[in-house]
This record gives structure tokens, C-alpha cells and sequence, in this order.
């Protein structure tokens, strides 16, 4: 399952787009996993000579077909986190008109936004596209402790074991979606976790 | 009532500039405090001028926190519609007049690490005050400021003594030009670029910034239309059931005022869309000025902003 459509929902659940190639001297492509086929859509001799590619592989082989693309540089880290500190000497480093495209997971799509808008970037200005596993990054709004990849709702908070609801509120500036507890006033009483979208 | 909140003010200071700008002080009638604004806000200046009413939008040059006194500068505009020139030649020192409270449609972007100003000729008053608003808060900036010619390089001497390293003058005169190209790519990232002037620089930065891939939301523009005089026509406003006739020197806005009709509006120059108004039914053609709709509904009829847009035709019918 590459390409998944996600429901409506409230105004504070992303919305992803398709990558396209914009006009700009430099290019920043963060993907993981199965982001890297959306990459694979757009990129030309011409637009990978002026790209850097950070590429987080999750367990898969697409990491030697981006490399094929002669990108200008590339760069495949083992984690998002050991990616962290490259991405932003990149965008340190960056000049205005500097494109950024974001894909594969939401996760790692809402943490490379974060890095980017930091740095400078408006939110509206970055390309997303997501691909790939449909699994989110929670916060447990109580213990603020961090989940990634959750699947099934309710889960339970890896930091203080609470059951929680996966929201559709998102914040930007933790890159993470809300969870809260589900059985606070009935403890005990908690549903048969299923698929997010199920 | 229409606009924003009104202030009544005494001009205490007239102070020519040089051969085209003038520099107006306005103090509170009631010897109270005006409001602080923000860096790039403007006011709208009223100005009774026989029968007719103008009510003209001028950038805020003095410093935002300054409640004692709003100043202006004023370029006469020997071929306008006479706003600039009563200014010039029938306002003095001791004289009241209303005032908009300020309305701010060029705003800074406080989140850029980098402010990038680009001013041509007049268009260099909002940046006096967001210099201002930015140096209390040791913001970073850089201004480009493009003028004709030394005597008529408004603020040029006040800018290069107070701040040497930020200000860069070109003068036309001089065939000094702007390196756009050179001075765009490679700024750091988080800069934003704000420019003010004649439209055929404005839409000189706009695109030469998106051609190098800046992001739309960091190119800050703002023109002040005046609204041009052209042919007298005829407008029919359907809700309060008036016809009225559009004189040469006046816009569509002020006839409809002039009618007794209160329409809303904030900037008077065509940039910030409050005075949007739906066409019933036309017969000719639209003379569309605004900055506000899109190509397409130009292109429509069914939309005008009547502040500094007219019509040439038969009918005109607005929802109004
Ligand atoms: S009053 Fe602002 S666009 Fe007409």
C-alpha cells in the first residue's frame, strides 16, 4: 500500500499533495521507506544534478534505486533521528528559493516540516507527499511522552501506559498527533483496538 | 460609518522635503494619546475639498510607539486627481482634519530572520516606520532604495547617517540600478522581501524572486492605487434603489458615498479587498485597477472593487 486516501476530517489534520518540480538552483528531498517512488515520479537528469536526497530506508531496498538517480548529493541514514543533525546543517547552510519536498510517512514528514519552518521556510512554501505506512506519531497529551509509528486506536502510551484515542488534532510544532486517555472515567473500559482507518 | 475608527487631528508641522514631498505632522485635537500601529500601516487621510469629500490612504512614517504625533510624507501629484495637490496647497499648520486610525495591509513577517526591503521614490515612507519598529527590537534588515535623483532622495541623508550599514541608495539620474539578480540569490534562509514603489518594480522584484523559487509568502509587496480619473458614466445601485452618476475626477466609491450610500472600504487604494462589490447587470466595459480580484474575475463582470476601478458603458448594475 503505497498510496493511501486519507478521510476529511477537522482543519487541523494535515493535508498532503503530490510532488511536483518547482524552478530553484537547489533542491532538499527528505523521504522514507516508500517515499522514495515520489521521488522517483518527478526526478530528471536536470533536477537531480541540483539535489540533495536524505533518505531514511525503514527495512527497504529503494535506497540504491535513488542513488541511480545521480542525485548531486545523497545521503541514507539508519533512523530520522541520526538524519536530524544533517538536515539541519543543510538548511543552515540553504539560501531563500531553496525547495524542500517531504514524503513518505506523516512522521517523518511532520518532523522534517518542523526542521524546515524553523529554519525559515513557510509551511505553505513545502511540497508533502505522503506514501506508505498510514501509521502516526502520537503524543499522550498527559505524560507528553512521544509514540511513534501507532497503528491501531486506541494504543497504549509507550511512556506511562494510559490507553489513548487517536485524534485527528495535530500540532506542527511537536510534529505529532494528540492521544488521549480513553477509559479515564471507567477504567478498565477500553474498546477493541483496530486499524486507525478501520 | 464605514473605514476604520476616525481621530481628529491638528497638523502642526508642514515641512517640504524637497521640489515633490512634503512632510505632514498630525497631533490629537483632544490632546490625548493616539494608538501605537505597526510598522508599514497607513492612514486615511480626509479631505474636504469643496463638494467633494477624498479620502486618501498615506503610509505612516513616524515610529509606531510615538502616541504623541502620526506623521506623513506627501508626493504632489501634478496629474492626479487633486488629493496630493490640496494637501500641498490647502492644508497648513493649525488646520484639523479626520484621520483613519491606522490600518496595516504591509505588515512585517516577524517570524523572517531577514527583512529585505526594496523601496522606489515615495514608496520608501512605510519603511521609515518598520525601520523603526525593527531597531527596538534589533530585528535584522537590509533597504535598497532606488530614487531619480539626489534632490529628490527623500530621507536619503537621515537613512545613510543613522544607519550607514543597512541603507543602499541608487539614483536613476546616475544610471545606479539594483542588482536584483546578485542581491536575491543567496540570501540566507528565513529572509523575507518587502517592496514598495512604482508597480513596474513591483512586479519586477515579484518576479524575479519567483523565478530564483522564493516562496510566494516571503515577497511582502504594497502599491497604493489612486484612483485615475476617466469618463463620467452612469451606476445603478440596486439595494438602495439610487441611480448616480460617476463624475471624471471621482471614483466609483466616493460618487456612491456621495450618494448618501454608506459602502465599506478600508484601503482606498485597491489592495485589500473590503470594498468588493457583486455586479447585477452590465452593458460595456470594466476599467479594472485593483490589486485584489484575480485575472479570472476580471474577467467575469460580476465583480468590481469600486475604490479605484470604473466602467464604460451603458449599464451598470451593482449590488449596493
Ligand atoms: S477599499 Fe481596499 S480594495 Fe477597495
Amino acid at each position: 500500500m503505497s498510496k493511501f486516501e486519507f478521510p476529511a476530517s477537522i482543519k487541523s489534520r494535515p493535508v498532503y499533495g503530490t510532488l511536483e518540480a518547482r524552478p530553484g538552483k537547489h533542491h532538499l528531498m527528505i523521504a522514507d521507506a516508500e517515499g522514495a517512488e515520489a521521488i522517483m515520479d518527478i526526478a530528471t537528469p536536470d533536477l537531480m544534478a541540483k539535489t540533495h536526497i536524505i533518505f531514511i530506508s525503514r527495512g527497504t531496498d529503494y535506497g540504491d534505486k535513488l542513488r541511480a538517480l545521480n542525485p548531486a548529493i545523497f545521503y541514507e541514514g539508519p533512523s530520522y533521528a541520526a538524519s536530524v543533525p544533517r538536515i539541519q546543517r543543510v538548511l543552515q547552510d540553504a539560501h531563500m528559493g531553496l525547495q524542500v519536498y517531504l514524503t513518505g510517512t506523516e512522521g517523518l514528514m511532520g518532523q522534517a516540516m518542523r526542521e524546515a519552518v524553523d529554519a525559515g521556510i513557510p509551511h505553505t512554501a513545502i511540497q508533502t507527499e505522503h506514501r506508505g505506512s498510514v501509521a502516526r506519531r502520537m503524543q499522550c497529551v498527559h505524560c507528553k511522552g512521544i509514540t511513534e509509528d501507532v497503528e491501531t486506536d486506541p494504543f497504549v502510551c509507550a511512556h506511562c501506559g494510559l490507553n489513548l484515542f487517536v485524534r485527528d488534532h495535530y500540532s506542527r510544532r511537536l510534529a505529532a498527533y494528540q492521544g488521549v486517555c480513553i477509559d479515564a472515567e471507567d477504567p478498565g473500559n477500553v474498546p477493541e483496538p483496530k486499524g486507525i482507518y478501520e | 460609518m464605514s473605514g476604520a475608527e476616525k481621530i481628529h487631528v491638528r497638523v502642526t508641522e508642514k515641512t517640504p522635503l524637497n521640489a515633490l514631498v512634503t512632510r505632514f505632522r498630525f497631533e490629537p485635537v483632544d490632546g490625548g494619546l493616539l494608538p501605537t500601529f505597526s510598522g508599514g500601516a497607513h492612514t486615511v487621510v480626509e479631505m474636504k475639498d469643496g463638494d467633494i469629500t477624498r479620502l486618501n490612504p498615506y503610509s505612516l512614517m513616524s515610529d509606531p510607539y510615538d502616541q504623541d504625533a502620526y506623521t506623513i510624507s506627501v508626493r504632489r501629484d501634478d496629474e492626479g486627481r487633486g488629493g496630493s495637490l490640496f494637501l500641498h496647497n490647502q492644508v497648513d499648520v493649525g488646520d484639523e482634519l479626520t484621520i483613519s486610525y491606522p490600518v496595516n495591509l504591509f505588515s512585517l513577517d516577524l517570524r523572517a530572520k531577514k527583512h529585505l526591503m526594496i523601496a522606489g521614490g515615495i514608496g520608501i515612507t512605510p519603511f521609515l516606520s518598520q525601520i523603526k519598529q525593527l531597531d527596538r527590537a534589533h530585528g535584522n534588515w537590509e533597504l535598497h532604495y532606488a530614487c531619480r535623483s539626489e534632490a529628490l532622495g527623500s530621507y536619503v541623508d537621515y537613512l545613510t547617517t543613522t544607519h550607514p550599514n543597512d541603507v543602499n541608495v541608487y539614483y536613476d539620474d546616475q544610471d545606479q540600478v539594483i542588482d536584483l539578480e546578485n542581491l536575491l540569490d543567496g540570501q540566507p534562509l528565513g529572509t523575507h522581501i518587502y517592496v514598495c514603489g512604482p508597480k513596474g518594480m513591483i512586479d519586477w522584484v515579484r518576479g524575479k524572486a519567483a523565478d530564483l523559487g522564493w516562496p510566494r509568502e516571503a515577497v511582502h509587496y504594497e502599491e497604493f492605487l489612486a484612483p485615475q480619473p476617466g469618463k463620467p458614466f452612469e451606476v445603478k445601485l440596486a439595494i438602495s434603489n439610487k441611480v448616480v452618476q460617476v463624475g471624471e475626477q471621482e471614483s466609483l466609491l466616493e460618487a456612491i458615498e456621495r450618494a448618501g450610500v454608506d459602502a465599506p472600504y478600508l484601503c482606498r487604494g485597491g489592495a485589500c479587498g473590503m470594498c468588493e462589490t457583486r455586479v447585477i447587470d452590465y452593458a460595456g466595459n470594466f476599467i479594472h485597477r485593483d490589486h485584489w480580484l484575480e485575472d479570472d474575475e476580471h474577467a467575469s463582470g460580476e465583480k468590481i472593487m469600486p475604490c479605484v476601478s470604473r466602467f464604460e458603458g451603458k449599464t451598470l448594475v451593482l449590488d449596493r
